[in-house]
């Protein structure tokens, strides 16, 4: 191990919906310039646990540290837990580039709108400044052109395109990508992949929950595979590609080849 | 280009200049000009001069009552919209309730009952006579826009709850990962969403308001309906009146229609 400053630690995490435990006790370090690749069944509980770092879901149980910081929480009286201070998160939330599987633009402003949004009204950036950094954002992602577009009128892969650059905005210690390229038609997962790559190569921090297996193996420094709502087996992409230990696993990968 | 925004230039954007002149638009302009021709030379427009200033006054008053009273009724609807969605169930209730005894009885009554029921229990208060605002409670108009503004927020309230119900979870989630404050969220994302959803409907509701206000007329407020109906009676002409009265609400329902429809086309989203 190399001496990298811890960006985001998991402990001991458990998601309980109603009678239905999907998470039971995951925990997870990723250090600065890692990207992790979550892979796993439909129902594995691989999405829920990245939305429980920003406290999208609220875990029942467990921690959350970022850059340090635990996520301070008080129990909700019905055996949970919340979030005790609701600015804490919210600063927490600022720095963590979130893209979702189905893009979640705001439809009401134009791509450069969006993609200036937090900046200017989370982290009270100066918006020429924040248009500035933005057109940079855009130009990276090739969208530049569209900038003054409203995201109905483009593609899925241009419309997740832009999503990665409004995640980018905000400069995140993390970025969090949940299924990034699942709602996209096949002919459009290439130049998702393509930037999400580009960012992983420049060492960005990343927790990528996805379904591409190749790309997964290609891009990650470490690959979690989570089965049944635990870390079935964790190691570098060729170990776990390569030479599967858990049974699990090696149904799992034989069964997507 | 949706049907909506097509049909919406037809009313905004006249055909170019060539297209104009075919044969059938030809001959509904001249049948057009005749209407218009014989409407002039055959009817009585001679008290027009005379009462124009009164028409101009009752006009504006009509104008006042329609922004006014929507203004102010769209101020109360996004709350009223707003906790029938996320609010609390006290709060729910009585949002829906109101909705619902608001929408379910005639605008004309609430409007009697406010202006001749409560503003006949006000004079018997002394507290009240001898308030400052006493010397609007005295006057009709108050009851007026109080009447309209709560249908309008009524109607719309529902308008808003649907609206604000229909802004995609996911978008309102994106506000949330940013870290935005609750109360940000609701301002930049959720409630702009919602407006641009009902706008289409705010429309078609503000027009209807615009057609619910010579009901004010009958509590002796002077809008434009009740200066027709002034120059009825004193000059015994019946049609010529009633028939600028038509022309004048048409006018002004198609500056709300044209205005709204810019203001739609201004933020175009492809089936949202």
């Amino acid at each position: 191990m190399t001496e990298r400053a811890e960006a985001i630690a998991v402990r001991d995490l458990h998601k309980r919906f109603g009678p239905l435990e999907v998470l039971k006790g995951v925990s997870l370090t990723a250090q600065e310039g890692d990207v992790i690749a979550i892979i796993g069944g439909s129902g594995s509980g691989k999405s829920t646990f990245l939305r429980c770092i920003n406290m999208l879901e609220l875990p029942s149980a467990g921690s959350v540290t970022i850059h340090g910081e635990t996520i301070a929480m008080k129990a909700d009286g019905h055996g949970g837990q919340v979030p005790a201070d609701r600015r804490q998160v919210q600063r927490l939330r600022s720095r963590l580039g979130m893209v979702f599987q189905s893009f979640n633009l705001w439809q009401h402003m134009t791509i450069l709108e969006n993609v200036i949004e937090a900046p200017v009204h989370v982290l009270g950036v100066r918006k020429d400044e924040a248009v500035e950094r933005a057109e940079t954002l855009l130009r990276r992602v090739g969208l530049y052109e569209k900038r003054d577009a409203y995201p109905a009128f483009l593609s899925g892969g241009q419309q997740q395109r832009a999503a990665i650059a409004r995640a980018l905005a905000i400069q995140p210690h993390v970025m969090l990508f949940d299924e990034p390229t699942s709602a996209l038609d096949p002919e459009l997962v290439g130049e998702v992949l393509t930037v999400i790559g580009d960012l992983a190569r420049e060492r960005r921090t990343m927790i990528l929950v996805t379904h591409e297996m190749k790309f997964a193996r290609n891009v990650a420094s470490h690959v979690v595979f989570l089965a049944g709502g635990v870390i079935e087996e964790q190691g570098p992409p060729e170990d776990i590609f390569e030479r599967p230990k858990s049974e699990r696993l090696r149904k799992f990968i034989s069964s997507i080849h | 280009m949706s049907d909506q925004t097509v049909s919406a230039l037809a009313l905004t954007e006249l055909p170019s200049k060539r297209s104009f002149f075919k044969p059938h638009r030809i001959v509904l302009i001249v049948l057009a000009a005749l209407i218009v021709f014989s409407v002039v030379w055959f009817m009585r427009w001679d008290w027009v001069p005379k009462y124009s200033g009164r028409l101009a006054y009752g006009i504006g008053v009509t104008l006042l009552m329609l922004a006014s009273t929507s203004i102010l009724g769209f101020l109360l609807a996004v709350p009223i919209g707003l906790v029938q969605v996320t609010g609390p169930w006290p709060l729910k209730m009585l949002a829906r309730g109101f909705c619902t005894i608001i929408r379910g009885t005639p605008l004309l009554l609430q409007l009697w009952l406010l202006y001749y029921g409560l503003g006949s229990l006000f004079p018997q208060f002394p507290e009240i006579r001898n308030s400052f605002l006493w010397p609007y409670l005295r006057e009709a108009w108050p009851y007026g826009v109080a009447a309209l503004t709560i249908s309008f927020a009524a109607y719309e309230g529902e308008v808003m709850r649907g609206a604000f119900a229909g802004v995609p979870k996911g978008e309102l989630e994106a506000a949330r990962a940013y870290g935005m404050s609750p109360f940000t969220a609701f301002r930049r994302i959720w409630l702009p969403r919602a407006v641009h959803r009902a706008l289409p409907t705010l429309t078609g509701e503000t027009v209807l308001q615009l057609k619910a206000t010579p009901l004010v007329a009958t509590i002796t407020v002077i809008d434009v309906y009740s200066v027709i109906s002034k120059v009825r009676q004193e000059t015994f002409i019946t049609y010529e009146p009633l028939l600028l009265l038509a022309l004048i609400y048409l006018c002004l329902t198609a500056i709300l229609v044209v205005g709204f429809r810019w203001f739609e086309n201004h933020i175009p989203t492809r089936g949202a």
